[in-house]
This record gives C-alpha cells, sequence and structure tokens, in this order.
C-alpha cells in the first residue's frame, strides 16, 4: 500500500504554497512514496531512553544585550522588492485576516 | 425573538479563556539590533534579520527574557529551568520568514495565577485567574489595504508592508479556562486585562496601550447549555482594543452564540474581529481546516537555562503588587470600597494619586478627577488626564482651601486650563476669578441687600435664620459670584445681630 | 601563475614578484578561456575584485602589513551573500537578488584582502550531489566534462581543478564541500559546526550548515580556513572560542603515535572496487608515517542517511518559506487580479526546481502533526545515537577516516531520475553533519578503472579541526612524494578558447 496519497501530496503542497499539476501531484506521490520508505528505517531504532538532538554542538543562553544598532536605509530595506510604493512594500491584495 | 444577555444566561453557562499578547518595551527587537521606536516612518527600523532577508539569523534579546521573566514571576508561575524557541510555519505576508519564531512545548513560565476582584450583586468578588503559560514571541509586520472602499482587506486591490513592527518582542500570556464566572465573565475578562495591566506597568515592561496596540487581548468564549457537562466550540475574539471593549466582546459573543444555537444552528470555531462601533464581533478566517503549525524547535537559536540565582534575584526585586499598593492607598486616604472601585474602573487611580502627593486632600483629589475633570472628558471623548495635569488640579485644590477660590470659581479655572488659557494663575488672572474677600465691598453689598429686603431683614433680626439664604443669594448675584458664600453669610448674620 | 598553490601565490605577492591586480586578471583570462566548458561561475564580479586586488597592491606597496592572503583570489559559493552581487543560490527564486549585506564569512574575507572573483554554481538551495540542480545549467568536471563535479558546491571545486580560483568557499550540509573536492581531486573541510559564522549563509537545514574551505592543497585549506572561521555574535550557534592553529598544524608533517579508526560501515558493498584500492593505499602511507591504524565500528550510521533525509527537508520546509515574492527574488502571476496567496503559490510553483520541492513537501510531510514524532523526532534521536557513536570512537582513537564517497564522479543525467540513488552519494559524509564534528576530503589518486579522483575522508572531534589538518598534511605529503607531484597537477588540460 502507498505510504502517501495523491491528496496527502495536494495537502502538503497547498500547507507549502506551491502550486502543482495534476501530473506533478502524481509524479511527486509516486517518489515520495519510495523516500519514504527508505527514510522510514529510522523508526523505532532509538528507545524512548534516547533524548532527540536539535543542536549537535550542545550550547545554551546565547543573548545579545538590548542595544539599538543602525538599522538597513529603507533604500536598502526594499532594495529586493519586486513592487514597492514609496517606502513600503507592495503585494497583490491580501485575503483572509485583518 | 432575539435573546438578550441575561436570557441567554438563564439558559447558557459560558466559558472563558484569554490570550493577552504584551509587546514589551526593550529599546531593540527581539533577535535583532533595529529600534522599536512606535510611530517611525515605514521600514526605517528593519535589517536582514526583521525583513527576513535569505541569510539572516537571530540573536535573542537578553533584555526580553529577563522582561518575561519578570512578568512570569509577578504573575505567580514556575520559571522553567529549560525553554526553548520553535518555529510556528504558517504564511502570511507580514510575517517575513513565513514562520513566527515563538515558544511551544517548552515555555519560559508555567503555572501561575492572577487573582481579580469584581462588583458582584452580593458584593466583591475574588475569581483566581489561572495562567497556563507566558511564553515569547515576535509580532508581526503591519499592512495597509489599498484600493478597496473600506480600507479593509475585502475589497482592497493591493498592500503595503511595513515590516518595522516585525520582530518586536511579544510576551503572550494564556490562562486556563477560568471557572464559575458564569454571568460575570464580561466583567472577570475586562478585571483580569485590567488587573494584569496594571502589574505590567508596574514591573515597567511594556508600555501597556491597548489603543496603540501594546497591549492586546483575545477572548476565547464558548456557550453550553445549563447543567449539560459539555463544553461548546468556542470562537477567538481578536482586535479588542480597550477595556470596555474586552467585556462588550465577550458579552456579545456570549448572546451572539446563544442566539445561534437557538436557531438551531452550530458554533464555528473561528477567529471572529470584534468591531467597536456596534460591539459585536465579525467572522474572520475558519478553523475549521486547522492549520498544521508543524512547530519544530529553532535550530538557530539556543536553550535558555535561567540560573536559578538570576531568578531569585529578580524575584526580590518586583515591584510591590498593584492589589497591595490599592489596599495600601485606600487605607491611607480612607475611601470607602466603592470609591476605590470607581478610581480603579475609571482608570484614575495613578492620576488621583499623584494628585495626593502634590499636596491635594485624598477624597477633593478623587471627587475633582472623577467629578468634573470626567464629566468634561467624556463629553469631549478623551481621557481625562489628558485635559489637565494632576498637579493643575492638586493647585486648584489649594486655591480652594485657602479661600482663594469658591467651588464655583474653581470649575470655572478647571474649565479655562481645559480650553488652552494657561495654568491655574493665568485663568484666574485673565478671566478676574478672585473670591471677593474685601470686607467692605461685601459690607457695602450686603447693606444694599438688606435695603432692597427690609422684611427679609426683619425675620432674620427676629432669629429666624434660615431666611438669611434669600440675601446671601442677592449679595452673591451682585458680586457675580466672586464672593465667598460662607464669609458673605457670617459677615451679614453678624450685621444682623445673630452672629 | 595560475597553477600554483595558494600558499605559493602569498609569498610571490608577499615578495613582489606578482601584483594583485595580475593575479586577479591572469584568473580571469583563464576563466574566460575554460568556463564556457566548465560553467563554474555564474557571476563574475570583475570590477569589485579588481578594486579589491588594487587596494591590497596600494597597501602593501605602502608598507602596511597585511594578511598573507591578501590579495590571492577566491571563487565563492553562491550560497552566500555579498552585498550588492547578486546571490541566486543556483535557483531561479532568486535571480536578480542583489543583497542588501555582506554575510560574515565575506567580511572576514574582505578584512583579509582576499579578491572575490565571482560567485560559483551549485545545486539549488545546496540540495544535491552533482550540481545538476542549478536553475542555470550543470557544472562539469574539469577531469571528465561529461561527468559531474559534485555537489551541492560543485561550481567551487570545479573552479579549483580548472584553476580558475586556488581557493573557493563551499558550504557542507550533508557533504556539498567534500563530495565535490573528492570527485575534483581537490581539498574540502567542512569545519566543526559553529566553527565559521552562518550569517549570511542562506540556510537550507539550519542544523546541518556549515561554510568552509575548498582549496588545491592542505596547506592552502588551512590557511583560508583561519581566515573565515571565529566567533560572530550575528550567530547564534557560533563557537566563542579562539580559532585553533589550523595552519600550524597541516604543516606539522607528523603523525607518530597517532590513533586514526577506519569506520568498518563505510566500505563494503556498494563502494567501487578503485576506491576501496586508492583508500588502503592511503592507510599503508598513513601507517608508514607512524600512525596506529584500528578498526572501529559505528552501528547507527546504518541510519544516518535516513535521519539526514527527514531532517534536512525539515528544516529546509522552514527555511525556504520565506521565498513568497512579497520583499524580494521573483514574483509571478500578479497581474492586479491575484491574491497575495495565488501569487506566492504561482511564484514559489515557477521558482523552485524539482529537486527542491520534492525535499520541501517531504519535510513538510515529516513535520506534519500525527507525523512528527514517527518522522522528524525519530531521526532527531537517530542524531543522537550518531553523536554517541563518534563520542565512543574518539574515546579510542585521535580521528576516523573513510573513503568520502562510495564512487568516483559519475556520469551527467546518469542518477538525476533517481532520488533515492542520488543520496546514496553521501552515505559517508552524513554523519559527520548529523553530529557537528569537522571533517576534511582530500585526494589519495585515481581510481584504477576509469583514471578519476578518488576521496580519502578524515573526521577529528568537535573543536579539534587542527588535527585533520594535521593527518591531512602528512597524508598529502606522503602520498604526493611517491606521485612525485600533486594529483591536481595530473588533471588533462583543459580546451582554451
Ligand atoms: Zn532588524
Amino acid at each position: 500500500m502507498a505510504a502517501i496519497s495523491r491528496d496527502e501530496v495536494a495537502h502538503l503542497a497547498r500547507l507549502a504554497r506551491i502550486e502543482m499539476t495534476d501530473a506533478e501531484l502524481d509524479h511527486l506521490a509516486s517518489e515520495m512514496d519510495l523516500i519514504l520508505e527508505s527514510v522510514s528505517r529510522v523508526q523505532g531504532v532509538a528507545g524512548a531512553d534516547i533524548p532527540p538532538t536539535s543542536h549537535a554542538i550542545a550550547m545554551q543562553n546565547v543573548m545579545r544585550p538590548d542595544a539599538v544598532v543602525p538599522s538597513l536605509t529603507p533604500e536598502e530595506s526594499l532594495s529586493g522588492a519586486p513592487a514597492r510604493e514609496e517606502d513600503r512594500f507592495k503585494v497583490p491584495q491580501i485575503l483572509g485576516e485583518e | 425573538m432575539a435573546l438578550n444577555y441575561d436570557q441567554a444566561l438563564e439558559k447558557y453557562e459560558p466559558t472563558l479563556g484569554l490570550e493577552v499578547h504584551v509587546e514589551l518595551n526593550t529599546l531593540s527587537k527581539m533577535f535583532c539590533g533595529c529600534a522599536t521606536d512606535f510611530g517611525a516612518s515605514p521600514n526605517t527600523q528593519t535589517c536582514p534579520v526583521c525583513l527576513g532577508l535569505p541569510g539572516s539569523l537571530p540573536v535573542v534579546n537578553a533584555k526580553a527574557v529577563e522582561s518575561s521573566i519578570r512578568i512570569g514571576l509577578a504573575l505567580n508561575c514556575s520559571i522553567t529551568p529549560f525553554s526553548r524557541f520553535a518555529r510556528k510555519n504558517y504564511f502570511y505576508p507580514d510575517m517575513p520568514k513565513n514562520f513566527q519564531t515563538s515558544q511551544y512545548d517548552e515555555p519560559i513560565c508555567v503555572n501561575g495565577y492572577l487573582d481579580v476582584t469584581i462588583e458582584t450583586e452580593e458584593g466583591p468578588k475574588v475569581y483566581r485567574v489561572d495562567i497556563e503559560r507566558v511564553h515569547m514571541e515576535e509580532d508581526t509586520g503591519k499592512s495597509l489595504h489599498v484600493g478597496g472602499a473600506t480600507g479593509r482587506i475585502h475589497g482592497a486591490e493591493h498592500s503595503l508592508l511595513d515590516y518595522n513592527r516585525a520582530g518586536i518582542p511579544l510576551v503572550e500570556i494564556v490562562t486556563r479556562i477560568i471557572p464559575g464566572t458564569d454571568k460575570y465573565a464580561p466583567e472577570v475578562a475586562r478585571a483580569y486585562v485590567a488587573e494584569l495591566r496594571d502589574i505590567l506597568r508596574s514591573l515597567g515592561v511594556s508600555d501597556v496601550k491597548m489603543e496603540q496596540g501594546s497591549l492586546r487581548c483575545d477572548a476565547n468564549v464558548s456557550i453550553s447549555p445549563r447543567n449539560s457537562g459539555v463544553l461548546g466550540t468556542r470562537s477567538e475574539t481578536k482586535n479588542v482594543n480597550s477595556l470596555r471593549s474586552v467585556e462588550r466582546a465577550v458579552r456579545g459573543e456570549i448572546i451572539r452564540q446563544a442566539n445561534r444555537l437557538e436557531a438551531g444552528e452550530r458554533i464555528v470555531q473561528e477567529t471572529r474581529h470584534f468591531q467597536e462601533e456596534s460591539g459585536e464581533t465579525r467572522s474572520g478566517r475558519s478553523k475549521e481546516t486547522a492549520e498544521d503549525y508543524r512547530y519544530f524547535p529553532e535550530p538557530d537559536l539556543l536553550p535558555i537555562v535561567a540560573d536559578p540565582a538570576w531568578v531569585e534575584e529578580l524575584r526580590a526585586a518586583l515591584p510591590e503588587k498593584p492589589s497591595i499598593r490599592r489596599k495600601k492607598l485606600q487605607e491611607a486616604w480612607g475611601v470607602p470600597d466603592k470609591e476605590m472601585a470607581a478610581m480603579v474602573n475609571a482608570e484614575l487611580l495613578d492620576t488621583v494619586e499623584e494628585t495626593v502627593a502634590l499636596g491635594a486632600e485624598p477624597t477633593k483629589a478623587r471627587s475633582w478627577w472623577l467629578g468634573e475633570v470626567s464629566r468634561l472628558a467624556n463629553e469631549k471623548s478623551v481621557a481625562p488626564t489628558s485635559l489637565i495635569q494632576p498637579s493643575e488640579i492638586a493647585e486648584i485644590i489649594s486655591l480652594i482651601a485657602s479661600g482663594e477660590l469658591t467651588d464655583k470659581l474653581a470649575r470655572q479655572v478647571v474649565e479655562g486650563v481645559i480650553n488652552g488659557e494657561g495654568n491655574p494663575r493665568m485663568v484666574i488672572e485673565k478671566r478676574g476669578l478672585k473670591v471677593v474677600s474685601d470686607d467692605s465691598a461685601l459690607m457695602a453689598a450686603i447693606e444694599a441687600a438688606i435695603a432692597s429686603q427690609p422684611d427679609t431683614a426683619e425675620r432674620i433680626r427676629g432669629g429666624n435664620i434660615p431666611a438669611a439664604g434669600a440675601l446671601i443669594g442677592a449679595v452673591m448675584k451682585a458680586t457675580g459670584g466672586q464672593a465667598d458664600a460662607a464669609k458673605v453669610r457670617e459677615l451679614l448674620l453678624k450685621h444682623l445681630g445673630q452672629g | 601563475m595560475i597553477h600554483q598553490s595558494a600558499a605559493q601565490m602569498s609569498a610571490d605577492l608577499a615578495a613582489g614578484s606578482v601584483t594583485a591586480v595580475e593575479l586577479a586578471n591572469a584568473h580571469f583570462d583563464r576563466i574566460a578561456a575554460v568556463d564556457g566548458d566548465v560553467h563554474a561561475f555564474l557571476h563574475i564580479d570583475r570590477e569589485g575584485a579588481l578594486a579589491q586586488a588594487s587596494a591590497v597592491d596600494a597597501s602593501r606597496k605602502a608598507g602596511e602589513k597585511v594578511h598573507p592572503l591578501a590579495g590571492v583570489p577566491l571563487a565563492l559559493k553562491d550560497v552566500l551573500t555579498q552585498k550588492g552581487v547578486p546571490t541566486t543560490c543556483g535557483s531561479k527564486m532568486l535571480e536578480g537578488w542583489r543583497p542588501p549585506y555582506d554575510s560574515t564569512v565575506v567580511t572576514n574575507l574582505k578584512k583579509a584582502g582576499v579578491v572575490i572573483l565571482g560567485k560559483t554554481n551549485m545545486d539549488e538551495f545546496a540540495m544535491g550531489s552533482s550540481t545538476e540542480n542549478s536553475a542555470y545549467g550543470a557544472t562539469r568536471n574539469p577531469w571528465d566534462l561529461s561527468r559531474i563535479p559534485g555537489g551541492s558546491g560543485g561550481g567551487s571545486s570545479a573552479a579549483l581543478a580548472a584553476f580558475e580560483a586556488p581557493l573557493a568557499i563551499g558550504t557542507d550540509t550533508g557533504g556539498s564541500i567534500r563530495q565535490p573536492a573528492a570527485v575534483t581531486g581537490t581539498v574540502g573541510v567542512k569545519p566543526t559546526y559553529g566553527a565559521v559564522s552562518r550569517y549570511g549563509l542562506v540556510a537550507f537545514s539550519s542544523s546541518l550548515d556549515q561554510a568552509g574551505p575548498c582549496a588545491r592543497t592542505v596547506l592552502d585549506t588551512a590557511m583560508l580556513h583561519e581566515v573565515i572561521a571565529g566567533y560572530d555574535p550575528k550567530d547564534s550557534t557560533s563557537i566563542n572560542a579562539p580559532v585553533g592553529k589550523m595552519v600550524d598544524a597541516a604543516k606539522k608533517l607528523d603523525i607518530k603515535g597517532m590513533k586514526i579508526g577506519v569506520v568498518k560501515e563505510l566500505s563494503g558493498d556498494g563502494y567501487q572496487a578503485g576506491v576501496l584500492t586508492r583508500f588502503n593505499e592511503a592507510l599503508e602511507a598513513l601507517v608508514s608515517a607512524g600512525a596506529e591504524i584500528v578498526e572501529v565500528s559505528t552501528p547507527s550510521f546504518e541510519y544516518a542517511l535516513a535521519a539526514y533525509y527527514l531532517i534536512a527537508p525539515s528544516e529546509a520546509s522552514s527555511n525556504l518559506a520565506r521565498f513568497d515574492s512579497m520583499r524580494y527574488g521573483i514574483r509571478v502571476g500578479d497581474d492586479g487580479s491575484r491574491s497575495a496567496e495565488e501569487v506566492m503559490n504561482m511564484t514559489r510553483e515557477v521558482g523552485f526546481g524539482r529537486e527542491v520541492k520534492r525535499r520541501i513537501i517531504l519535510g513538510t510531510y515529516a513535520l506534519s502533526s500525527g507525523y512528527y514524532d514517527a518522522y522528524y523526532g525519530s531521526a532527531q534521536k537517530v542524531r543522537t545515537l550518531i553523536k554517541r557513536d563518534y563520542e565512543a570512537a574518539f574515546a579510542k582513537v585521535d580521528v576516523l577516516v573513510s573513503p568520502t564517497c562510495p564512487t568516483t564522479a559519475f556520469k551527467i543525467g546518469e542518477k538525476s531520475d533517481d532520488p533515492v540513488a542520488m543520496y546514496l552519494n553521501d552515505v559517508c559524509t552524513i554523519p559527520v553533519n548529523l553530529a557537528g564534528i569537522g571533517s576534511m576530503s582530500l585526494p589519495c589518486g585515481l581510481a584504477p578503472e576509469d583514471g578519476l579522483p578518488v576521496g580519502f575522508q578524515i573526521m577529528s572531534p568537535a573543536m579539534k579541526d587542527e588535527l585533520m589538518y594535521q593527518v591531512g598534511g602528512t597524508l598529502e605529503a606522503a602520498l604526493e612524494s611517491s606521485w612525485s607531484k600533486p594529483l591536481y597537477a595530473s588533471a588533462p588540460e583543459l580546451a582554451v578558447k
């Protein structure tokens, strides 16, 4: 049985904000099946007593003092903007929450 | 027939939980050195980090961590020995990285409480609000919706983004469900936010200005049929930007949900937006297709292991709790519960305290601020403190005490100060509001009054003291209200052999 | 002059027998002559490079003290930001983007007076082992133009092998410095995680990414290492400790009494015979130099590849979310009627290549509620086991060694339709990233069956990067004396245009 259905891939693509054609979804679903089959080897290898490692080099309490450093100029900040209106980034209409 | 609040409460029981977001008043942002000034021009307080530019990395602001721990301590929380940041993944244009750096299952503070008191029909009642967690996160940018008729998202043609606010440190304070509020849910919600705000202000960690968004409240409300034992579907109301709105939003939401259930409809789990004008809430984003935030530990940041000695140091340096401070003030001033509550509700306690500190008598200070100044502020729909300074009220009170002003004249002085005619002395000068205290001038007016009403004068001579009112009135009228009525009375009675 | 080591160029510059401008121009000439075939570079910054070179020449002329590498040219992987210079990460998504800030690596290079010639090609967002995943076309291996130069940093390594630059910067998430070094007969080092600042390194997998030095010799690599490494307060994961003496270690040429562990699990089935032949010869050379060789078992390495292909895509799915066309990069489909969400969806469809999309989807899945514990959570636990395997091994030996990759360079196109087979390339390099330790690949000869370079991997404990330089320098000297010249000098001549 396939580990992941086409519909699931479509749901993931929505979550990841990537438009995909039906053909792409089909192709990816079959690839994902293969990949998931090989990566699911990790399951059950480590017992419950093994802690997860999120940082290979263990450190803690790395912080900076609360001091202001110069920002970019708006010109620099907006230098890569696909569209702008004066000193704001111009983007297509935002749907959803206010 | 739509149910009103009382009818809704007869059939349904509300359940309340609150999430408060506080913008900390650190100098720099949560993860970068950009300034945090409110109202700066667009995108002038942005850098690679808070713009989420490729390659940029966050570094935690130590002051924000300290403030968060102090907030936790003030809310009777445990400071967790190991705390971590996590990424909350979802897409939104005002969020530069399309994930919010927040805390998930390892917040910095947990398991606290805050006691709040409200006035009920049975007298004051204390509710214990359990705090589930206090965690750190970052604010989003601000969007401006252009082109639509309303200036809102719907109908806008495009949006303009300013990331000055993106990355400002936020602390989120989440309550557990507050049990047993029943019909007082709106009042409890308000009292909680008010108390929390006072605590945050006393800690000096935030500007706590609801109208500027540095304190934001989300109210989670659900209702269930009385004695059903089931928990209803909740809605989350956002955009609540004043204490009054907190109360209105909760009340409005209870009424809305009750009426939906009455109509046989179901409650949708969703985000709703409070409408200041109508006091109602409007549907926002539906959470039916629950967002999957895919939290995971933030690899770019390291765990925070708060040194217990440091935590104890911070605990020892906490300021006095506002509730204790209030009790002390009440004792010192000798004001009854009701008046104390009125000052707190009107958010004038600090102001009255300041006025008293400048030498004013507590009852006088209270009555000026809650009376005349509040009345004028109401007329103008502004805060009383924006109209006149505590020092000016204190000065006016002292002029009354020394007899230089009468209450009536003092009201004119207040009006003058509010109208921008200058400080009290200048208003008195310009308007010529000096009390007529020159005895000979007053005597002339008294004699004129006696001459015009000989019968009344005769009755007073015969021992009918209350009849003096008519003559005093005539004198006051003759002097344009600038005489001290008590003084007039004293001279008049003496003159007629009754002094 | 372009065929020399960076150390030699440095000496010539110091002696005044060549100027930095001459050196830069010689490399630009070489690039013009051969890069049409190799395609190592995505962008040449002639103006910036010559300005830096002139400044260095002026300083030297004025008798100012300059860094030994001042004036030596370098090729920069296109995943590191350089202010005002295009940075694409090999992706269409960032076409035309000129960052408004320098990465810390670039800041350090500029401070030392290193001349940055331009930006090198790479697999899109560093995802790949062949540089075929670049949106701007594949890079070719100078040893055989029909073969891959490794990846993701194939551009940097190919530039070194083709004498287009004596120094290069790579980044290594699962082997992207070492595997290209191995298949191009060059040297590449992945320092201990946190040794080199990640500030300005466009993140693929934040907990694994590490920038490092690449060159044709161990000494050159060490010199560059000392320039780019060091504490950076802008990177929370940066190690706050002095940089070790890499150059001294590389020059030591003495490993007598050192214990070297051969990783049992990184050998055997699936390894090309010629790779193992050369690897074993190198072990003999180490024994001759006075080291003791012992076999070490690291049982959890078996799961490293699977753990990596969960952790890296998971972090990537989050790191790459910012490419949404709102603030920078390309924007697709904004015709005034579409919503921001629709435009994001369309931009990400067009802007990302197949491999990137595949990994984003895989990572999104591994982090989803309901799957987190089974995938991401399990993988992070495997990571703990791998760390423990290393700790146990380093309790017994000073360094560990293995082949850098199971095979020599494969043909372009050979594995591009089989992601799982492609992922197997990284089987020897990945455990290092999961544990955060340092590792080097250096050439140990040409495989007899195909005449292509074979890489030898040295792994040293965290924060002891100098050990791999010590062993690498010694091994390089021993092998070169047996070959009578450096391996890179036997590379076939490229057609000059
Ligand atoms: Zn910033």
